[in-house]
């Protein structure tokens, strides 16, 4: 598996929403492919130290967005990468981010113009190492 | 039909002379689960428990476990159960060996191979002498005489009382190992709400003897909100808020934990014409507390004293 899933307790996110949120995102950023395996319920709750149906829960969302599906006997495969949040969705749950990268910029003594050379250098630096991946459909 | 449920108390109620320690406690445990049963140090958690084992009587109210009455469980219901609690009683002199052989003369699903798996995860070689052991490591022996019989129905009183951070992950591991088997069931009380978070489907939440939440544990998070009020100038005092667990008063702010947040919340708060108002979700720990914190309204302790410069 190509992908590690950190379970941060006492979060206000509960813990089958981190989950699927992280499944999201190796989907997202080509860390998991169509046609990758996941680890199955029990072996996923086990490694995590997490109740099976945690889990289980999360896998079943994700199997109602269509991202995952499970084949009995042989395990749970990422079936699509789809767009899985509406754009609206998807602003909602950037803007924080945007906001603590801003914030953190000024706080470094960034002026606009560096900050926005260097998100430009990283995203052209992020392209050309996932470029590949993120195409994979 | 469904399942009848594991545990199930009825207007179980118990005094201590005058003092009420458990009062008309209706609860069920469906087989299956993992169930925690919090509360704060002396709520009747441990009362509750000697209760359903048949250690003490009710006052009032009776309780149900594995299908009978608790006040009447004989030894094969008796051996069914496991029970887990700080004053396990161990022979010092005996090594773990012999601590093992003690016990499964009593139980006749004795399960030698759970006995020395859970050993060796806590560390221990069974040649050691129980008097010589760590805290976390005789922890570890009474949860392997605890799990070796194989019990339908595990309880465990406040299993992690006193353990490091190593010993406690390894208890908690030993719970999700034990849920491999969809019919065994575990009711266990603690004050660790980052365990409880991993390993828990259902909470039950006792507030001075009396049951306050019961749901399973998402339903429980998903209750509690807190919504913060921005003002321009000082907060205006606070109207008759529906579902209030405590509020904040702040310079410029209003930090308000509700439970069953709805429309009348809602509205209710938007009378005050905050400037700005963020609703947040509450991790399971700030949940709890809201809940059995010191209720209504205060201001930060210490907001009026001046800092000398």
């Amino acid at each position: 598996m190509n992908f590690d899933c950190v379970i941060n307790t006492g979060s206000s996110t509960p813990i089958y929403k981190q989950v699927t949120d992280q499944v999201r995102r190796a989907v997202a950023t080509g860390r998991l492919a169509v046609g990758d395996q996941l680890p199955s319920v029990r072996v996923f709750a086990e490694t995590l130290v997490l109740n099976p149906n945690t889990v289980a829960r999360a896998y079943a969302d994700l199997a109602r967005e269509g991202l995952i599906e499970s084949r009995p006997g042989r395990g749970v495969f990422l079936i699509h990468k789809r767009k899985v949040f509406t754009r609206e969705e998807g602003c909602r749950r950037l803007e924080p981010l945007l906001e603590a990268l801003i914030g953190e910029a000024m706080a470094l003594d960034f002026s606009p113009a560096d900050l926005q050379a260097a998100l430009a250098r990283k995203l052209s630096q992020w392209l050309s190492e996932n470029g590949g991946r993120k195409n994979n459909e | 039909m469904s399942e009848p449920p594991v545990i199930q108390t009825r207007e179980l109620t118990r005094y201590f002379g005058r003092k009420c320690a458990v009062q008309t406690l209706n609860l069920e445990v469906p087989r299956g689960c993992v169930f925690a049963f919090l509360g704060r140090n002396g709520s009747g958690k441990t009362t509750t428990i000697r209760m359903l084992l048949g250690m003490l009587a009710p006052t009032r109210g009776r309780a149900t476990v594995l299908g009978c009455d608790s006040q009447a469980l004989t030894p094969p219901v008796q051996a069914r159960i496991g029970y887990l609690t700080e004053e396990h009683q161990l022979y010092a002199w005996m090594s773990l060996r012999e601590a093992a052989a003690f016990q499964s003369a009593f139980y006749p699903g004795w399960n030698e191979k759970i006995f020395r798996g859970v050993i060796e995860h806590f560390g221990p070689r069974p040649e050691a002498r129980v008097k010589d052991l760590s805290r976390g490591e005789r922890a570890g022996l009474c949860l392997a005489l605890t799990l070796a019989p194989d019990p339908e129905l595990l309880i465990l009183d406040d299993p992690a009382l006193g353990l490091d951070p190593v010993a406690r992950r390894t208890l908690v591991e030993s719970m999700i190992y034990l849920t491999r088997r969809s019919d065994r069931t575990i009711f266990f009380s603690s004050h660790n709400l980052a365990d409880v978070e991993r390993v828990a489907d259902y909470i039950a939440v006792l507030d001075h003897s009396v049951l306050r939440v019961c749901c399973p544990l998402e339903s429980f998070r998903d209750n509690v909100r807190e919504v913060r009020l921005g003002f321009t100038g000082p907060p205006p005092p606070l109207p008759h808020i529906p579902g209030l667990l405590q509020a904040l008063r702040l310079e410029r702010q209003l930090r308000v934990t509700c439970v069953h947040y709805n429309g009348a919340t809602e509205k209710a708060l938007k009378n005050l014409s905050p400037a700005t108002m963020e609703i947040l979700p509450l991790g399971l720990e700030d949940a709890f507390i809201s809940y059995l914190g010191k209720q209504g309204e205060k201001s930060f302790i210490l907001a009026d004293t001046e800092v000398p410069s």
